[in-house]
């Protein structure tokens, strides 16, 4: 594909050199250059849709998001938003200032973010990788077994959260009942509200979330060649020492794209905290998203929750370039 | 791999672990929908006192649950329709040709991936509102506008999955495909989709899944007439009482068919994720 990467910047210098193309049947290198612009035409045309789609509902809604942050947009304006006054960076001071409630929220909210993203990954990565090496080996029953687990990924996500949202009821939920009649408790706690909270949250989602992880996971031990543990256990290696010489090299791909996949999903995590705790999610357990949704569409600030909005993207910015840089590998679109 | 006997342990507990997390709140979910209403509000049991079908007949009265049913159908079939369709086009560009902007298109699809849902929510429910007044095209609270959000979400993804996909397949069927008379587009359509299948089930799975349980764009861009089940099952619940086994069984009846087709894919999903995503 190297004689085709650059068509545009060729094609000028070339027919400069030979103004007047031989009449009669065009040459091989004609052909192929004309091919070029043909599949770089076919090419654009190709792309046009997505393009198109990713302009209107990704691209200007973000910058329309970043135009909010400096306004003051709220419910007096939102019927005729464009005339909403510029207030510069008052949304920012407003909620960004660690001195402000505002404000001291915003960080906490970003910092419990962050070690939510950090728990549930670490839970859902051990719990995936784990069932991916067993049920990679053969037993009885391991088919069922396999199926079963994927079973919480197949089903929508809120209906695992309304399973759970009924087991953690504080007056006669599954959870409560279970510890009190193992003696563990003797006052029912609440899980949905309060400190137990985050606790909640975290099994839900860590619950909703492996068997992705595992069904990654599971994808990619399935390449790793038998030869290879055969040969490591001829040399006297333990399964653990495969483990850790033979399958985790060999999936380290697969992985990084699943961590990172993964932990922005978590970061930007709303459906878990929405089904599980409703509109407005208890302090103790409030996540970036359910926040902003909260200023924007609880408190309708949409200035705040904009300004918000941009320190987000900024962070995931940097994030995406760290990102790309792992994920797409160099010269990978040039094969 | 030859199992040691600590292999052997290890993998039956964390077997059954790992089985017990998953199964207690599956088993919950089923047990309580055939509860009568009288043991759901009460104490939690394990065992319901009965076995009744009754919250299966009267979840349809209670709330449109069939309305949410159909609007749930038509949008997310036809998101996934086109947004298959729309990935196929863009992949095989991104895999197969070269054109001007290849490089910032690809990153730019990479990059909205990571972006949450909650910066597009608020501008686009602004737009919407603003074509609305405009020219009269109405997109909240219309199939319409969900649709092509699904749609669009489900992109970066599908695309990029795909592409690594298309990669994998050899060169030299399509070129013979072409040196016999057909296009590039009919090669694509002839020869490489059919052999592509799995990695176009497995993304098509993965948009279906999606629309099916979308919860944040669902809450602002739905009306009464167009709700979808995430945010219509909330119906069950009021202020004072929760209907939870008639909650129960409409989790089942809407988990239902994409549990079916969802089992039925699996080996695709299974081929399609290793070939496209993993290499």
């Amino acid at each position: 594909m190297t004689t085709l990467s650059a068509p545009a910047a060729a094609a000028p210098s070339v027919s400069a050199s030979k103004p007047k193309p031989a009449p009669g049947p065009p040459s091989k290198r004609q052909r192929r250059r004309g091919e070029a612009r043909r599949g770089a035409r076919l090419g654009l045309l190709l792309i046009v849709p997505a393009a198109a789609l990713e302009l209107a509902i990704h691209i200007i809604p973000m910058m329309i998001g970043g135009w909010i942050a400096f306004h003051d947009l709220d419910q007096r304006h939102i019927r005729n938003w464009t005339q909403a006054p510029f207030v510069g960076l008052d949304n920012f001071i407003r909620g960004l200032d660690p001195g402000t409630a505002t404000g001291a929220e915003f960080f906490a909210t970003a910092g419990r973010t962050v070690l939510y993203v950090v728990i549930v990954l670490g839970f859902t990565w051990v719990l995936g990788m784990a069932a991916a090496v067993f049920l990679n080996s053969s037993f009885r029953g391991r088919g069922i077994l396999r199926t079963l687990f994927l079973v919480p990924y197949a089903i929508p996500m809120y209906v695992g959260c309304i399973a759970w949202a009924f087991m953690f009821n504080q007056r006669d939920g599954m959870v409560n009942t279970l510890l009190s009649d193992l003696g563990l408790i003797d006052e029912n706690p609440f899980w949905l509200i309060g400190d137990n909270a985050f606790f909640a949250l975290v099994v839900v989602s860590i619950w909703s979330y492996w068997p992705f992880a595992f069904l990654m996971l599971l994808a990619a031990i399935q390449n790793v060649p038998q030869e290879a543990y055969e040969a490591a256990a001829l040399d006297g290696a333990s399964n653990w020492r495969q483990f850790w010489h033979i399958t985790l090299p060999m999936v380290s791909s697969a992985n990084g794209a699943l961590v990172l996949l993964m932990a922005l999903w978590l970061f930007n995590q709303f459906t878990v905290p929405f089904v599980l705790f409703g509109p407005a999610s208890p302090d103790q357990a409030m996540l970036v998203s359910p926040l902003i949704f909260s200023n924007s569409f609880l408190q309708w600030d949409f200035g705040l929750g904009g300004a918000m909005s941009l320190l987000l993207l900024l962070g995931l910015l940097a994030v995406s370039a760290v990102y790309i840089r792992m994920v797409l590998p160099k010269g990978r679109e040039d094969d | 791999m030859i199992e040691t006997r600590g292999f052997r342990i290890a993998r039956a507990i964390v077997l059954t672990l790992l089985s017990l997390f998953v199964v207690v709140p599956l088993y919950i979910i089923v047990a309580t929908a055939f509860k009568p209403l009288e043991d759901v509000r009460g104490r939690f049991t394990w065992i319901p006192s009965s076995l009744t079908v009754e919250p299966f007949i009267e979840m349809w009265r209670t709330v449109p649950l069939a309305d949410y049913f159909v609007n749930s159908v038509i949008v997310t079939m036809t998101a996934t329709a086109l947004s298959v369709l729309i990935s196929i086009f863009a992949s095989y560009a991104i895999a197969r040709l070269s054109f001007p902007l290849k490089r910032p298109f690809s990153l730019v699809i990479l990059s909205t991936q990571m972006f949450p849902g909650i910066l597009f929510l608020l501008p686009l429910f602004l737009i919407f509102t603003q074509i609305q007044r405009a020219i009269g095209l109405q997109l909240n609270g219309n199939y319409l506008g969900l649709i092509i959000t699904y749609l669009t979400f489900s992109l970066p993804f599908s695309i990029w999955m795909l592409s690594g996909y298309l990669r994998g397949i050899p060169r030299e069927l399509e070129e013979a495909a072409m040196i016999d008379g057909s296009s590039r587009l009919g090669a694509l359509f002839r020869v490489v989709l059919p052999v592509a299948r799995p990695g176009i089930i497995a993304v098509g799975v993965f948009a279906f899944i999606n629309a099916w349980s979308e919860v944040l764009f669902a809450s602002v861009l739905t009306n009464n007439d167009t709700r979808t089940l995430p945010i219509g099952l909330q119906s069950y619940s009021s202020e004072s009482d929760v209907l939870w086994n008639e909650l129960m069984a409409a989790s089942i009846t809407v988990s239902l068919p994409i549990i079916l087709a969802f089992l039925f894919v699996q080996r695709y999903l299974v081929a399609g994720l290793s070939a496209g995503a993993v290499k």
